[in-house]
């Protein structure tokens, strides 16, 4: 067991290196700007004065370590900085801090991506199970192919062809996804219901088509060929001699459809305006407010890191080599 | 099983295949594995089937339980147990039968037990689901017959993991697992084939000891005549998926019938007279060796003569196959001096020059991997002539000929691809590619290991023929006791990273021996159904 | 080659692949010859905005009057052209970094691989966002962002691929004989991962069309006049309210989209075909 919690430690040590140096790349990207940055974000307008002050705020008379360590022990305070956005060449400054724009619509994302993966993770991966357990059936092949089709389409394809069905043609559902806190909860969700469909869909097929490609290749081992000389059912083999191997595979296939997940918010958020922060980052993206859009990478990054950190060590204590050391 | 023709007429064979056809599906066609063989099983009876890779021994055995592999398929002829026809029965009565009525046990126990269970709990899976046994006696039943196997700690050895058990007691383990539920037949698929050969012989003699408790009938796969004869009543010889013939096991080392059967026999007897003497060639000192904190070669000492073979002897593990990497200069972390026709040879590859990296040239035990899928024939020997000899494309054209004549190739096979060769047409290769820049040393990994037995023989020839012809030095190494007798002229033994036996061949392989030279010579299978009996008693 | 041969004849043997590739036939001959099938010029624009269908318009006009079938027939043509030279690129960067670290190894490899761990630990559509808010939102900006970003997936792949042809035999023996990177590289390593590298080809090929759509159909990817698939659907989808008074025009919108997946689809497709050929054995 010593083993085993060094390995994941170490893992948990190797994550937070990650993230560290995520966040330098994040942070570096800006340092690639063009040079008369200032002038550009204030306008042709601007005076010296108010140009002179926006670059002491951004304090581009220090070295870059000292301006990062600065950012970086902020952020971890719950302060990212300004937003560019509402700066007027006259020096007015009715900039946001970054963190009230991005907090109330992390919510939002987070209900919207927690809502579809708590429909499309059991969904997937009872049908990836199915499609094994009934392999070469005209059940599988049908599965197969809506998959295959279903990852092919971009993801506004799906979305808009729910729209021109559930809202437009027969309005069931609104089309526009503009949810308020102050709105009451059925409401919300019947709004939400386009896009968690639209995402779901996405992600349902990405993941099955993986769950099946992971469970298939166990059904290749040779324990499994011992298993069918046993006489086992296919049930039992599935479930009592893939399944105990199953889980590192699975965490993985869950993890890396995250970043599916995470594409398809962005897209879908612009497409049902959805308040979350994939629209926010696009909208500052266009307006090229990059506090906000580094803030927002750092919030995508991070969730991304830190689940496949969780689906790596899942993978390690499943793993009955390090669980059972010699 | 006295008086086996009397018995045929009274007793009904436990197992009954008529005209079996087994095929398999290869570059979108199928094609015959197993061509209309009978096989029958009699209650009680063990029965043997020899023949070398690609013989389909394997597929017919697995289609007397009615399996086929996937991407096989069993497509004629009639496969009865008891009674019962495997070929038109459901997968529920198939399943009824398999790991109850008939069970098996596969070559690599490693590979064959689920990694996440505990091995008691696959050992009796069978009984508790089919028998419904309770988990009590089917644990008590399993122990005992660990026990019956001679395995350390019967007790408590099963609520260990499959990584937690050495290859040679999880081969053990797996035959425990085939015999708990009192099968009628277990299928054995080369069972000790990827054990050492003091393993080997430590398993044989468990499982023929729990047969005899058990009173089961068993087909027995085996590429090595030896082994099978100690298993097995009966034999029946296959070759490219045909019967060749069937006989008393006795009948068919004393008097085999077909000339295929009395080429299999012959192998063993090959003939090389030792020389001695000879200046060296090739001198290595005190060469340690480290993969890690790990010792893989611990203070190596010996010489190579001109135009002799030493061989150099030893287990998994022995440290044989790093003492030929040391010598090739891949690996990184090693101490001592090799010194070449006189001149210190750098230890690592990339601080020898071209001239010294000529002199030693390499042979690989797997010539599938060993040769570029993606290259000629005639390109993968034409390029190391050219780089080491410098000579103009066409007098390289010829020379290359030469050497294909010369390992007995024919030279039109120079535009073929490696995939389109046989096994030993590629070893072949491998050595016409050595011999190219005309080395003084050429270092054979278990050259002949991956290779049928016939063929063994014809390699061994071939590099004892160029030998004489070119004066090349060898270093054979090799696990294989009889391959090192049919080659050497000196024999080195090695165990655990050390030398522990070395001399002339006669010297080494003749009494008095030393203690584990004398191991390893005493648990090679010998082709005489008494062997196992002698070992035992010795 | 001779296995490339065979493998064509029994391609053509396989009805599924004969309708694959005439799908991707007139998809691609379509984006070749755009110019000269378009009925008329790429921005050109007409007085009458979101025109319904008609017989000039086949697929009426967009928000400022600009014919949607030529903008099709362009933007399919664009979308492509972006998307291979994009993949492409993203070959020649990963693939020869990926060789080069499995045959060298060492620290070398290390450093190149922990590299990509962090560059694949974002997301490759935010870290493209983030690139672009930076650099602006230019046609060969988005192709090198994107080839830049894919090459870590490319050259993960062409790395453990070529890991497994480095430890065979005949690799050690091309070192043993002093053999240099290039010979290696080219000669031993290379010709023995294409059939890996070919199926990645199409399903990252898929993969950037996706990302590069869904970038454009979000405004940060290919900017106007310059018609794309992406961002045409996010042009007309107002379109597609109106489905219930003309069910033509809110199908409208949904045409680019659905250009987008006939071309991934059969991608795909291919794709899972040369994986079953490839394989030699059936499903067992």
């Amino acid at each position: 067991m010593i083993a085993l919690s060094k390995i994941v430690a170490g893992r948990l040590l190797l994550g937070i290196v990650t993230l560290l140096i995520t966040s330098m790349v994040i942070f570096g990207a800006m340092e690639l700007l063009p040079g008369d940055f200032a002038q550009a974000v204030l306008g042709q307008s601007a005076t010296e004065e108010t140009v002179r002050a926006f670059r002491a705020e951004l304090q581009l008379d220090q070295p870059v370590f000292v301006r990062y360590f600065d950012w970086l022990l902020n952020a971890l305070q719950g302060d990212f900085g300004q937003s560019f956005s509402g700066r007027a060449s006259s020096g007015y400054d009715r900039s946001r801090a970054v963190v009230d724009l991005v907090a109330p619509r992390m919510s939002n994302t987070i209900l919207l991506a927690g809502l579809t993966a708590a429909i499309s993770v059991p969904l997937a991966l009872g049908l990836g199970f199915a499609a094994v357990l009934y392999r070469g059936t005209w059940f599988d092949r049908a599965l197969n192919w809506t998959v295959l089709g279903a990852i092919s389409f971009p993801e506004f394809l799906i979305a808009y062809a729910l729209i021109l069905l559930l809202a437009s043609l027969f309005p069931v559902f609104p089309a526009l996804a503009n949810v308020s806190p102050d709105m009451a909860w059925d409401e919300r969700l019947s709004r939400m219901a386009l896009p968690a469909a639209s995402l779901t869909i996405v992600i349902m097929a990405h993941m099955m088509r993986m769950t099946r490609a992971a469970l298939n290749d166990l059904m290749a081992r040779p324990y499994v060929e011992t298993a069918k000389l046993k006489g086992l059912s296919r049930r039992r083999i599935v479930l009592v001699h893939v399944l105990p191997n199953a889980w590192a595979p699975i965490a993985t296939v869950i993890a890396f459809n995250l970043a599916y997940l995470i594409v398809g918010v962005v897209v879908v958020e612009v497409v049902f305006a959805y308040p979350g922060i994939g629209q926010l980052m696009v909208d500052a993206v266009t307006s090229r407010d990059i506090p906000v859009v580094q803030t927002c990478a750092l919030v995508f990054a991070g969730t991304y890191i830190v689940l496949n950190l969780l689906a790596d060590v899942i993978a390690i204590m499943t793993n009955p080599r390090l669980l059972h050391p010699k | 099983m006295d008086n086996h023709a009397a018995a045929q007429n009274e007793i009904k064979p436990l197992v009954d295949m008529q005209g079996v056809v087994i095929e398999g599906f290869s570059n979108d066609r199928w094609t015959t594995i197993v061509d209309r063989v009978d096989l029958k099983v009699y209650p009680g009876e063990v029965l043997g089937l020899i023949g070398e890779s690609g013989a389909g021994k394997s597929s017919l055995g697995l289609a007397s339980m009615g399996y086929a592999r996937a991407g096989c398929r069993i497509s004629g002829g009639t496969i009865l147990f008891e009674g019962q026809d495997l070929r038109a029965a459901g997968i529920k009565t198939l399943n009824r039968l398999r790991g109850n009525r008939m069970t098996y046990v596969a070559q690599s126990a490693a590979a064959a037990f689920n990694p996440a269970h505990r091995l008691i709990r696959q050992t009796i899976e069978t009984s508790l689901v089919k028998r419904g046994w309770n988990g009590t006696k089917a644990r008590r039943h399993a122990i005992k017959l660990f026990g019956t196997l001679r395995l350390p700690g019967a007790e408590t050895i099963g609520s260990r993991f499959p990584h937690q058990v050495s290859g040679g007691q999880l081969q053990r383990v797996m035959t425990a697992m085939a015999m708990v539920p009192e099968p009628g037949l277990i299928v054995f698929d080369e069972p000790t084939t990827a054990l050492d050969v003091t393993t080997q012989v430590e398993v044989l003699l468990s499982i023929k000891d729990a047969m005899r408790t058990l009173g089961s009938s068993a087909i027995y796969i085996s590429h090595d005549l030896a082994v099978v004869s100690q298993m097995a009543d009966r034999i029946k010889v296959l070759r490219h998926g045909k019967e060749v013939e069937e006989a008393e096991t006795q009948e068919m080392i004393n008097a085999p019938k077909e000339e295929y059967t009395r080429s299999l026999w012959a192998v063993r007897n090959i003939e090389r007279n030792a020389k001695i003497g000879a200046e060296p060639r090739l001198t290595i000192e005190n060469l340690t060796a480290y993969y890690g904190k790990f010792k893989a070669l611990d203070n190596v000492s010996l010489t190579v003569p001109v135009g002799r073979t030493v061989s150099i002897l030893g287990e998994s593990g022995s440290g044989k196959s790093t003492l030929a990497r040391c010598i090739s200069g891949v690996v990184k972390d090693v101490e001592g001096q090799v010194t070449l026709a006189g001149k210190r040879l750098p230890l690592h590859l990339k601080n020898r020059n071209k001239e010294q990296l000529r002199h030693v040239q390499m042979i690989f035990q797997m010539a599938d991997t060993a040769l570029n899928p993606r290259q000629t024939v005639g390109q993968i020997i034409l390029r190391p002539l050219r780089w080491f000899t410098g000579l103009p494309r066409e007098k390289a054209r010829r020379r290359m000929e030469e050497l294909l004549s010369m390992v007995e190739l024919d030279p039109s096979l120079a535009s073929r691809y490696p995939e389109e060769l046989s096994g030993g047409q590629k070893q072949r290769v491998c050595i016409a590619r050595a011999l190219a820049p005309e080395p003084e040393i050429m270092i054979c990994d278990e050259v002949t290991s991956a290779l049928d037995q016939l063929v063994q023989e014809d390699i061994i020839r071939l590099l004892n023929r160029v030998q004489e012809e070119m004066g090349t030095s060898y270093i054979f190494i090799t696990h294989d006791v009889l391959a090192a007798k049919a080659i050497s002229d000196e024999v080195i033994v090695m165990s655990k990273g050390r030398i522990v036996d070395r001399g002339s061949r006669d010297v080494v392989f003749s009494p008095p021996f030393e203690p584990y030279t004398e191991k390893l010579v005493k648990s090679v299978p010998e082709i005489d159904s008494g062997w196992l009996e002698q070992f035992r008693r010795s | 080659m001779s296995t490339l041969v065979k493998t064509m004849a029994l391609a053509f043997n396989h009805g599924r692949l004969t309708v694959i590739c005439a799908l991707l036939g007139v998809l691609v001959l379509t984006s070749v010859f755009a110019p000269w099938i378009a009925p008329y010029g790429e921005a050109q624009v007409f007085p009458e905005p979101f025109a319904p269908w008609s017989p000039e318009h086949w697929l009426g006009t967009d928000q400022i009057g600009r014919d949607i079938l030529t903008r099709l027939l362009y933007g399919t043509r664009n979308s492509i052209l972006i998307a291979l030279l994009a993949t492409v690129l993203a070959f020649v960067i990963g693939g020869i970094f990926g060789l080069i670290a499995a045959i060298l190894g060492g620290v070398l490899d290390q450093l190149l691989a922990r590299l990509t761990d962090v560059l694949m630990a974002i997301p490759s559509l935010i870290f493209a966002l983030m690139l672009l808010s930076i650099f602006g939102s230019t046609i060969w900006n988005l192709i090198v962002v994107i080839a830049v970003l894919e090459s870590t997936r490319v050259f993960r792949l062409a790395r453990s691929v070529s890991y497994g042809v480095v430890v065979q035999d005949y690799v050690e023996v091309a070192r043993l004989r002093g053999e240099r990177l290039p010979w290696i590289m080219l000669r031993e390593v290379a010709p023995n991962i294409t059939a890996p590298m070919l199926s990645e080809f199409g399903l990252r090929f898929c993969f950037v069309f996706l990302t590069i759509a869904a970038l454009s159909f979000l405004g940060v990817g290919v900017q106007p006049p310059t018609a794309d698939l992406g961002s045409m659907v996010r042009e007309n989808a107002n379109l597609i309210q109106f489905a219930r008074f003309d069910l033509r025009a809110g199908i409208t919108p949904l045409v680019p989209a659905i250009v987008i997946a006939l071309i991934t689809v059969s991608v795909n497709a291919l794709v899972d075909w040369f994986l079953l050929s490839d394989g030699d054995t059936p499903n067992g």
